[in-house]
């Protein structure tokens, strides 16, 4: 059979994610130091792994209701409220979905139609244009620049939008710049979008990431709740990436559109993984404090390390990552990374994997111990020396 | 700045430098916030964490507990003293609860040398009425470090 005349167009023309190309290379490499991950290195905190424990023992294995339990969405609703003082019905506002990922699908899916154009500042995670092209979207790209700290201005915003914008995806805390947005920031952006027709898909999955600087939700702005949908989850917070659970919060209206997707491909959420992320927001704000402060230790320490050895950085003030510029060295992105790994041992990922605006640039993580992070650094330093 | 005793108790070889970076803090700060906490004897020392079972030195450590009569004006801390003199003694705890008062880590090169420390040195003391040696068969854990071989990170491997 001739698959790739069989199957769909638009899945079989889909590139793999960078990310993953360059996970492939090191797997048959043991003495590789990663700086790769895009997860905490802590374990989830154990009263949260105890609520699944209890959950099983006393038998609780069927489905959920759709949306999930009107316990977690009342937890999500009253965290949002706590947190960022965003006002969300439980009832009609909020779905529990399978990690961040599926609450961007059905966001895009639920709202994005053949020919319509999504705007997608870059460099940014690697899943927004592959899924608005499988819903017949075009992805337009908008690269933030480090002259910028890697902020979307409203400038750039204004001049990207078309008669056919259906959505602007806002990625911020940003993987893999780690930038964030302002409240001057958003102001701006908010001042562009309010009378249009224009959605936004905000993607806050990190905002409990930040350093120095409370995270801000678009949706607060005057005139963006009723055109923003947020997407965000409980893996990058509580260190719970492999319970896959997420939430998206939006007016009655989308929501209803999305849980239509939702019912239809995932059924609901694994139970298990609901009845312990309600514990999570519960009891779980010291967690959150605690393992903050040890990323941002590590960032310090990390952006001290590479600024010494000569690799210039931008200050990332959210997620987990920093992108240094690597363009002084007349390589690639690729080429940098690729001569890094099989030189110095040390694996880190080439900023061309998170769109355009990439090149120049590399992603490290610091989801990992300072023992783990100062082996690589000095390693890294030999390189850069011999360079 | 606790924090700087926490960073350095996780990792001693933190340089100025870099514990400055991580604290907002100058390095002529750190220097100076480290020299007196080595001053006041807050910081002791900056041993290595040695997994000795990896080397070829052959030596025994046990854990004592010691059954002991508390003198009427110093109560423990006299006899404490006094063993805590012996360069075997490698560590020595005051412990509740048990059925014993003090508890030592005593190291030796062979079983037969620590069990001549026991009798000749420590049960022979007028204080103290009991022992019992337990030898330490293998390591796993050590200052908050897990003995062997470390875990593959698992996150690296299935992305």
């Amino acid at each position: 059979m001739d698959y790739q005349k069989i199957l769909s167009r638009k899945v079989v023309e889909m590139k793999p994610s960078g990310i993953r190309k360059f996970f492939d290379m090191l797997s048959d490499r043991k003495d590789v130091i990663g700086l790769t991950v895009g997860q905490p290195d802590f374990v989830t905190p154990w009263h949260i792994r105890d609520a699944a424990i209890r959950s099983i023992e006393k038998g609780k294995t069927y489905y959920t209701s759709n949306s999930g339990t009107l316990e977690l969405r009342g937890e999500i609703c009253r965290y949002m409220q706590r947190r960022y003082g965003l006002a969300y019905d439980p009832a009609r506002e909020t779905i529990v979905t399978v990690g961040g990922s599926e609450a961007i699908d059905l966001a895009v899916r639920a709202c994005v139609a053949p020919g319509d154009e999504v705007i997608i500042p870059v460099p940014s995670f690697v899943c927004y244009g592959p899924i608005v092209t499988l819903a017949g979207g075009e992805p337009v790209y908008v690269e933030c620049t480090e002259q910028n700290r890697f902020r979307l201005t409203a400038d750039q915003l204004r001049a990207a939008i078309t008669d056919k914008t259906k959505m602007l995806i806002l990625p911020f805390p940003n993987n893999p710049t780690g930038a964030i947005l302002e409240q001057d920031d958003l102001r701006e952006i908010a001042k562009v979008l309010w009378d249009t027709d224009i959605l936004v898909l905000s993607d806050e999955i990190y905002a409990e990431l930040t350093y120095g600087r409370e995270h801000r939700s678009i949706a607060s702005m005057p005139g963006m709740w009723e055109r923003t949908i947020i997407a965000s989850g409980f893996s990058k917070a509580y260190a719970m990436t492999g319970w896959r659970i997420g939430y998206t919060l939006s007016p009655p209206e989308i929501t209803a559109q999305m849980l239509k997707i939702h019912q239809y491909a995932i059924m609901c959420a694994p139970t298990i993984s609901q009845l312990a992320a309600a514990e999570a927001m519960k009891n779980g704000d010291e967690d959150i404090a605690y393992m903050t402060g040890q990323y941002d230790q590590r960032r310090k320490l990390l952006l001290n390390e590479l600024r010494t050895m000569g690799l210039p950085c931008f200050e990332p003030q959210g997620a987990f990552y920093v992108f240094p510029n690597i363009s002084k060295f007349g390589l690639s992105s690729d080429e940098f990374c690729e001569r890094l790994l099989n030189e110095a041992g040390v694996a880190i990922i080439p900023g061309t994997a998170f769109g355009p605006g990439g090149e120049g640039f590399a992603r490290i993580s610091y989801a990992y111990s300072v023992k783990h992070l100062l082996a690589a650094t000095e390693k890294m330093r030999e390189f850069l020396q011999k360079l | 700045m606790e924090r700087i005793l926490s960073q350095l108790e996780e990792n001693g070889r933190l340089s100025a430098g870099q514990l400055a970076a991580m604290n907002d803090m100058s390095e002529a700060e750190v220097v100076a916030a480290v020299r007196e906490y080595e001053q006041a004897g807050v910081i002791l020392g900056y041993p290595a964490l040695i997994d000795w079972d990896k080397t070829d030195k052959e030596f025994v450590q046990a854990i004592i507990e010691l059954k002991v009569t508390p003198a009427p004006d110093t109560g423990f801390d006299a006899v404490a003293q006094t063993i805590s003199d012996f360069p075997q003694v490698k560590s020595l705890y005051l412990t509740s609860g048990a059925s014993y008062d003090l508890s030592l880590v005593v190291e030796g090169k062979t079983m037969r040398e620590i069990a001549f420390f026991v009798a000749q040195k420590l049960a022979s003391m007028d204080t103290v009425t009991g022992t019992a040696t337990h030898f330490i068969m293998k390591k796993y854990k050590d200052k908050g470090v897990i003995f062997g071989t470390p875990d593959e990170d698992e996150r690296e491997r299935d992305i």
